[in-house]
């Protein structure tokens, strides 16, 4: 088994307790789409800024202690980047969560309509990398 | 202000996961994605980890009759395939074959104070205001 493997067994895995952590404290999904959507709301709950503020200090960890998990660019034009920003939110609006609502936390509770959104990002993400791919071929 | 600590902490725990896992480079994430292509299957992993903690985890909190800091716990009872669930995770997932990067990266790759990050939670923050906007007019009616 590779060693990147590992890690990312070990990340998944610290990923899943916090989820946990999240439920047996607060009561809550730890679904970031739905948690950064209700930051700007009328009535913005506290928890909601202090779990965007802990990512935050994670990520400040993680560039000092090891800043090569970044990797920020892709060998695209840089229109992507807005485009698939606008893409995500909307999406993730829409479709009420994203990697980690539906991913993990709607999947681990047997959920069948994050079981069915899972596949269907999925599936959708290996078709944009594919078109973007011919596209840059035949472009 | 307690809620909000121990939220802190789980975003704190989070973010190393994701780090460590290799979530904050988009470079995997497509290469994820690229199954017709150089497919790595690393990110399996990820997702393999985290729902098997977490299916344990949910099992046996779910068992007490109230989380430890609130009255009720706050999980959707939504059910049924809708329109909007399947549009939606497509549009989505669309969006994040197209740059590598889901809300949570890159929330946590800002710190790096590059400015394709930025541009992304700023555009996605935008879209989700559009969506919010689309969904009180009445050319969109939920099921």
């Amino acid at each position: 088994m590779p060693l990147e493997w590992i890690y990312a067994l070990i990340g998944g895995v610290l990923i899943g307790a916090s989820a946990t952590l999240m439920l047996y404290w607060n009561g809550r999904v730890t679904g970031i789409s739905g948690i950064v959507n209700n930051l700007f709301t009328r009535n913005p709950a506290l928890w909601r800024w202090g779990f965007v503020v802990g990512l935050l200090a994670g990520g400040l960890l993680l560039r000092g202690v090891r800043p090569e998990v970044f990797v920020t660019a892709l060998q695209a034009p840089r229109w992507t980047v807005p485009v698939a920003g606008l893409l995500v939110g909307f999406g993730t609006a829409m479709g009420g969560g994203c990697t980690s609502g539906h991913g993990v936390c709607g999947i681990s509770r047997f959920s069948m309509r994050s079981i069915v959104a899972t596949l269907v990002f999925i599936a959708a993400g290996v078709c944009s990398v594919l078109a973007f791919q011919m596209w840059e071929i035949i472009g | 202000m307690k809620k909000a600590f121990a939220a802190l902490v789980v975003g704190f725990i989070f973010a190393i996961g994701l780090g460590l896992s290799g979530m904050t480079q988009v470079t995997k994430v497509f290469g994820f994605l690229d199954v017709f292509g150089h497919w790595d299957p690393a990110l399996m992993f990820v997702m393999g980890g985290a729902i098997m903690v977490h299916a344990v985890g949910y099992h046996f909190v779910r068992r007490m009759n109230a989380p430890v800091l609130d009255t009720q716990f706050h999980v959707s009872k939504k059910r049924g395939i809708s329109a909007s669930l399947v549009s939606g995770a497509f549009i989505f997932g669309v969006g994040w074959g197209l740059a590598g990067f889901c809300p949570g990266p890159a929330i946590v790759s800002l710190v790096t104070l590059d400015e394709r990050p930025w541009m992304f939670v700023v555009c996605m923050l935008i879209g989700m205001r559009l969506f919010t906007l689309l969904s009180r007019t009445r050319i969109y009616s939920p099921p």
